[in-house]
């Protein structure tokens, strides 16, 4: 296994937002973790890239426990993750901002440059590469997001929504991008909430609801289950689907 | 590189300048925008490049200042012999504060507030501990001669200061063009992104104020052999953290130039108006605070910012 967490918990006060939840996602594969809102799923990769300590339960990375590592040793280790809400460093360009995952491997600022600039070109950003990083559309900004974390040579790789506020030409336009990332050999974990996407890119799915896994499967296994439909559209609703369309 | 010829440049135009010049009081003006400079390029290393901003620097430099003095004065060291141990000084006072405020995520004008105190509290230090002088001060004594960092003429002071400012400005030169500096300018602008993408934030952060702190610590060593008369106000007093923190505003945030620029622009607004308002001492500090109202509220950039924008 690549990635493997065991038995994870964590509370904000009263609230489990991560309770059990233990999944593995497996070398070389698109893993998905899917749910309603406030399922939990970034607390799950806060939890597993180090930003946040869980209160129980084990994370490992090919078999190594990281459980209470901090978020640049996960990076070190080789695990790059990318945000939800994007945050570039907006004063610096494109092609800086890159550099600073590069320079995780290069200690030279012009190798770092050299790799910014093909990581950039691998994700679609070669014609923006000498622009501000504050001055990119929302799309730009979360393909810089991926650019960042690609140039860190990650073997596992955390897309936290990246496919979020992106039209549907956007979207087909990373599909492929990711789906190359993995035939390059890098694992990719996603939270995803575009179904399409889902259905689309990844190899197995984990479905998140109120901090607890109730499905993990094919994609079109766990969009059958009824437990998942219910989590998504309300109790009783499997039910009602299947007298509707019986 | 072209940035590195322009340092030369700027080194050499400096260099030449005493063939052409004999006024003292020029000389002194030009001594004094380099010193501005120098304060200002070892402010903006942390508030600049690393986004941690400091009302405290005084901390630092009257770490410098009160290194040499003392180690002179009371253990009689060599003036040159200080100077590493200001430098250590100032780096490793930088290190201590920094230990304590960014592992406890201090942040914003938290961390302002927390520089400052600290700064007073070595200037209450300083004002009730013997061996510093206490509220008398302490005097470098007079030994004349380059050997001793102290020169007959203006000129020596003036290529002191300038090998300070060129040693600053390699120094930010490099944090523009390395790795270490990379890492720096993203825990700026986004530490959850650097860290994120393996930067250890802590230990960058740590770094920036040591080094920011022995430049400044340095500035103080070049006060102290200027002057030859420091004391815990002087030294210590919030006076020496506006002065540091003024030039890189007005000359431009995190830039190379603009503490450089900012310091010609402040002195030469300095001597304007003390020859205006002579006999109105206090009316230059009244237009600095302005002045920097000003900056913050229409350019936030600084002079520099606003060209690089027009250009």
């Amino acid at each position: 296994m690549m990635l493997e967490a065991r038995n994870l918990s964590v509370r904000f006060g009263g609230l489990a937002a991560v309770d059990d939840v233990s999944l593995a996602v497996p070398r070389g594969k698109i893993v998905a973790l899917i749910g309603p809102n406030g399922a939990g799923k970034t607390t799950v990769f806060n939890l597993v890239s180090g930003f946040i300590r869980p209160d129980h339960g084990r994370v490992e990375l090919e078999g190594r426990d990281i459980t209470r590592i901090s978020p640049h040793e996960a990076c070190r280790l080789g695990m790059a993750r990318t945000f939800q809400i994007v945050q570039p460093f907006g004063a610096q360009t494109v092609r800086e901002n890159i550099a600073v995952g590069a320079h995780l491997h290069h200690g030279s600022r012009a190798d770092a440059l050299r790799a910014a600039e093909a990581v950039g070109e691998r994700v679609g950003l070669a014609a923006h590469l000498d622009k501000l990083a504050a001055n990119l559309t929302i799309a730009g900004r979360k393909r810089l997001e991926l650019a960042r974390a690609l140039a860190t040579q990650p073997k596992i790789l955390l897309l936290d929504e990246v496919l979020a506020g992106l039209n549907p030409r956007e979207i087909d336009e990373v599909l492929p991008v990711v789906r190359g990332i993995r035939d390059g050999g890098i694992t990719v974990l996603m939270v995803e909430h575009v179904l399409r996407a889902v259905m689309n890119l990844s190899d197995e799915a984990w479905v998140l609801s109120n901090g607890r896994l109730i499905a993990h499967g094919t994609p079109r296994e766990v969009t059958a289950d009824p437990a998942v439909i219910e989590a998504y559209l309300g109790h009783g609703t499997a039910a009602r689907m299947k007298a509707a369309y019986a | 590189m072209r940035q590195l010829a322009a340092i030369a440049v700027f080194a050499v135009a400096a260099a030449v300048l005493p063939l052409f010049i004999t006024s003292g009081v020029v000389l002194n003006t030009a001594i004094m925008i380099l010193y501005t400079a120098l304060l200002g390029l070892a402010w903006n290393i942390l508030a600049g490049f690393g986004g941690q901003f400091s009302f405290g620097h005084a901390v630092f430099f009257g770490t410098g200042a009160y290194a040499a003095a003392v180690l002179q004065a009371k253990l009689g060291w060599n003036a040159w012999a200080t100077l590493p141990a200001a430098l250590l000084l100032g780096a490793a006072v930088g290190a201590f504060i920094g230990a304590l405020s960014f592992r406890y995520g201090l942040r914003g004008s938290y961390f302002a507030l927390v520089t400052l105190a600290f700064a007073e509290v070595f200037r209450i230090l300083a004002n009730n501990v013997t061996f510093t002088g206490a509220g008398v001060g302490i005097m470098v004594k007079l030994k004349s001669g380059a050997e001793n960092f102290q020169f007959a003429t203006k000129t020596g002071y003036l290529y002191v200061i300038l090998v300070f400012v060129v040693a600053g400005l390699v120094l930010c030169w490099w944090l523009k063009n390395s790795r270490y500096g990379a890492w720096l300018q993203a825990v700026r602008d986004n530490e959850e992104s650097a860290a994120a993408l393996g930067v250890n934030v802590f230990r960058v952060k740590l770094g920036a104020i040591a080094l920011s702190g022995a430049l400044m610590a340095a500035g103080g060593v070049f006060y102290a052999q200027y002057f030859q008369y420091i004391d815990p106000g002087l030294a210590y007093g919030p006076g020496v953290s506006i002065e540091a923190l003024l030039g890189p505003i007005v000359g431009g945030l995190g830039t190379l130039w603009g503490p450089v620029l900012g310091a010609v622009l402040l002195q030469l607004l300095g001597e304007g108006t003390r020859g205006l308002f002579a006999n109105a001492p206090g009316v230059s500090l009244m237009l600095y605070g302005a002045l920097l109202v000003l900056m913050v509220t229409f350019m936030p950039s600084g002079v520099l910012g606003v060209l690089r924008r027009r250009a």
